[in-house]
């Protein structure tokens, strides 16, 4: 396959409305959404059988987290001392701009010609495959999914399986047109063509770039989880490797890893543990006979900071990406990954993305939600979701003039008309005697409502008050009325 | 790498909250209780708010409905208008300063009370006080019934199949999700069937209905069309803003499938008379 003539991604709507219902028309997309959660959902559920066991794991996973949050700085220098001492070149980044420039100084001084990738989210939201390939330096992905993915040129919908909106039959029809094969569903079949082609590419690579599940600041380690054993082959087999992570994936020690491992893997896929736990400490040492004789860490802040900065919104930081909160999500499992058209989906996209990109260019994420709860229950490090969609719905409609400057792109929703309208409600739910005559009128006047009464009606007949109110009813039938203004 | 965080407050990390221990139920049934009957109980279903107090009635408890009363502040709240939430949730404090129960014909008002006041007011003391006080003893009507009047109630209605929807507050903010099935298997004539993804959001989410009308909308066919192919007869919610999703969906759909309210339910088939 070749990337090295950048073909752009399929033209995609503009405003994350129009994407959701394009996707809400789509039944395949829908139905392959559907069943893939309703088994993640299930096997979660299978993997916590004892509630109260699942409950004081979670509280250790939020507190592990917290703890590292709360001296991030420090051992963010730890960390660094520790992997430099085995070895390791760390490098740090602010912005993506930052961070590719990091890679393309190594790519060029190895004149590197092939990448082999294994699965990272930070490597999409540095958008390397295409940075890189526009620099005539093929970035091939090595997980089976995003192999998938790359291939038609699509971006992951999913954090944890970045194919899930294909079904068998759609990835057996890329893999017959793009590499010539027979045409099958047969899963284990298509596993085996990639794993063919990729296996060749492993020994062919310049340079293998991987992700971090987590940091070890204590012991300078890299800890990188994964069941297809690409990871493995790339951290291991090309003579350089290059990990690229979010400053948030510090933890302080190695036993902190274990409670978060086993909250990762049973809260993503439902395993007790991943086929291959990597946990690399540098590179090659003398006398040993494989491994990477360069390895590199990248460390990207791209606007977690931000949240870092913000006692409540920190708490986004305490993600371990496992993806449970959009397998549980009535919004996700509806309108897919892509709808959100950002890097990270679901509801935790939903808190993060806006630190990433600015809440001004996603302004509908946070409104995207019932708030129904289903994410904040699942979620194995206890980051209060729907709180914190809340105080993005806050910032979002801000006054531009606002002294708090909570976050880049805040107030981008701001609507005086909207403003007005609340102030109103406000007054009159606040003012019985309003609310009295408001009730009255709402209730004589009910056969005036119109047929269509905006958004409502698109789903609903018309809301029709009753003829009377439950004040007046309740006023009638206790007799005596109490605390009556 | 210090500049990465110039604006950080080293010490303002959060651990998230001790879990709720289970909730603790006084002994004997209050003299008085207050209603608080919801806006959307008020003007859209006003007879489940009257069939709530005749069943608190009919348990001997005197009910107080201050009628100065509006909206608990939850639409502004959940859309990040938060200063005029509070202030509105400020007028209701007022009116319920009396120290008896508080009960709620609604998971999500009462969710309102118990979980989101303490937030609202964290930055005023002595109102946080009230608020807390208010909190502890604020109640959702099934609950109240259940757990706290101990009721027995005698089904005295013909055979039938019922689809139960509890609303996501009353299941993860209140925690009082299993607290209705229990009340209903006191009916002896009522069936209670399952539905497909029983515990999935109804799609309502009050504003987020009209905000995002296509993915709430496709919610709510979902939901509905659980409910119609689960062979209920009706659907009890003790959720009005579900109910009113629910029900206008269905309406809109010409499906002869109804919900009603769970205070009604339980009134009318236990021989209450309205």
């Amino acid at each position: 396959m070749n990337t090295q003539t950048r073909i752009p991604a399929l033209e995609i709507e503009e405003d994350f409305r129009a994407r959701a219902h394009e996707a809400l028309g789509d039944p395949q997309l829908r139905g392959n959404f559907r069943r893939a959660m309703d088994s993640l959902m299930t096997k979660r559920a299978a993997a916590f059988s004892d509630p109260e066991e699942r409950e004081d794991l979670r509280s250790l996973g939020n507190a592990i987290r917290a703890r590292a949050l709360s001296k991030l700085p420090e051992l963010l220098e730890q960390l660094d001392r520790n992997l430099t001492r085995n070895g390791v070149q760390v490098h740090w980044a602010e912005t993506i701009e930052e961070a590719n420039a990091i890679v393309l100084g190594i790519v060029n001084a190895h004149s590197a010609r092939q990448v082999i990738k294994g699965k990272s989210m930070v490597s999409e939201e540095m958008e390397m495959n295409d940075f890189l390939g526009e620099r005539g330096v093929e970035c091939l992905e090595a997980d089976m999914g995003e192999y998938i993915v790359q291939m038609d040129h699509e971006k992951p919908s999913h954090i944890i399986m970045p194919a899930i909106h294909k079904n068998a039959g759609q990835v057996g029809k890329l893999f017959h047109e793009k590499l010539g094969v027979d045409y099958t569903t047969d899963v284990d079949q298509l596993i085996q063509i990639g794993r063919r082609v990729l296996r060749q590419k492993f020994f062919e690579a310049d340079i293998g770039v991987s992700g971090v599940n987590f940091a070890v600041a204590e012991t300078g380690t890299l800890l990188l989880v994964e069941n297809e054993g690409n990871g493995r082959m790339v951290t291991g087999v090309p003579p350089v490797h290059i990990a690229v992570t979010g400053i948030e994936k510090v933890v302080e020690n190695l036993r902190d890893t274990v409670p978060l491992l086993s909250l990762l893997t049973r809260s993503a896929l439902g395993i007790p543990i991943t086929t291959y736990v990597n946990m690399i400490s540098g590179p090659r040492q003398p006398g040993e006979l494989d491994g990477p004789q360069e390895v590199h860490l990248v460390l990207l802040d791209n606007g977690r900071s931000q949240a870092f900065a913000d006692s409540e919104l920190r708490q986004t930081l305490n993600c371990i990406r496992c993806g449970a909160c959009m397998n549980h999500c009535p919004v996700y499992t509806r309108i897919g990954g892509h709808a959100y058209g950002e890097v990270y989906p679901g509801p935790i996209g939903k808190i993060i993305t806006p630190h990433l990109v600015g809440l001004a260019k996603v302004p509908d994420h946070p409104s995207a939600s019932s708030l129904c709860g289903a994410c904040g229950e699942v979620c194995p490090v206890k980051i209060p979701i729907p709180a914190l969609l809340r105080r993005l719905r806050e910032e979002n409609v801000k006054a531009p003039d606002s002294p708090h400057q909570a976050m880049r792109g805040q107030g981008s929703k701001y609507s005086r008309k909207e403003r007005f309208i609340w102030n109103a409600w406000a007054r009159l739910n606040r003012s019985p005697a309003l609310y009295r005559v408001f009730g009255f009128l709402a209730t004589r006047l009910r056969n005036l409502v119109p047929n269509s009464v905006g958004p409502w009606t698109q789903n609903h007949s018309a809301p029709k008050p009753a003829p009377r109110s439950l004040h007046e009813m309740a006023r009638e039938h206790l007799h005596k009325p109490s605390g009556d203004l | 790498m210090s500049d990465l965080f110039y604006n950080a407050v080293p010490n303002a990390t959060r651990v998230a909250p001790p879990r709720h221990a289970p909730r603790q139920y006084p002994d004997s049934k209050p003299q008085r209780v207050y209603l608080f009957g919801t806006c959307v109980v008020d003007l859209f279903y006003p007879e489940a708010g009257m069939d709530a107090i005749h069943l608190l009635q009919r348990e001997g408890i005197a009910v107080e409905y201050p009628q100065g009363q509006s909206c608990c502040g939850q639409p502004a709240y959940t859309s990040g208008y938060t200063e005029q939430a509070r202030e509105v949730a400020r007028a209701q404090l007022a009116l319920f300063a009396g120290d008896y129960p508080v009960v709620v014909p609604s998971g999500s008002c009462a969710g309102m009370f118990r979980e989101h006041y303490p937030d609202l007011f964290k930055d005023e003391p002595e109102t946080l006080k009230q608020v807390q006080a208010l909190a502890a003893r604020t109640y959702e009507l099934v609950e109240f019934l259940l757990k706290v009047c101990k009721v027995q109630l005698n089904d005295l209605g013909q055979p039938t199949k019922i689809a139960l929807h509890t609303s996501c507050s009353a299941r993860r903010e209140m925690n009082t999700h299993l607290h209705a099935r229990e009340l209903l298997a006191q009916l002896s004539n009522v069936e209670r069937v399952d539905h497909d993804h029983e515990s999935e959001c109804c799609g309502f989410g009050g504003t987020f209905s009209v905000r995002m009308p296509d993915i709430s909308g496709a919610m709510v066919l979902d939901k509905t069309r659980a409910l119609k192919e689960s062979g209920a007869h009706q659907v009890v919610t003790a959720d009005c803003g579900c109910l009113m999703n629910i029900n206008g969906s269905l309406e809109k759909q010409h499906a002869a499938l109804r919900g009603q309210h769970v205070a009604s339910f339980l009134w009318q088939r236990s021989g209450g008379q309205r």
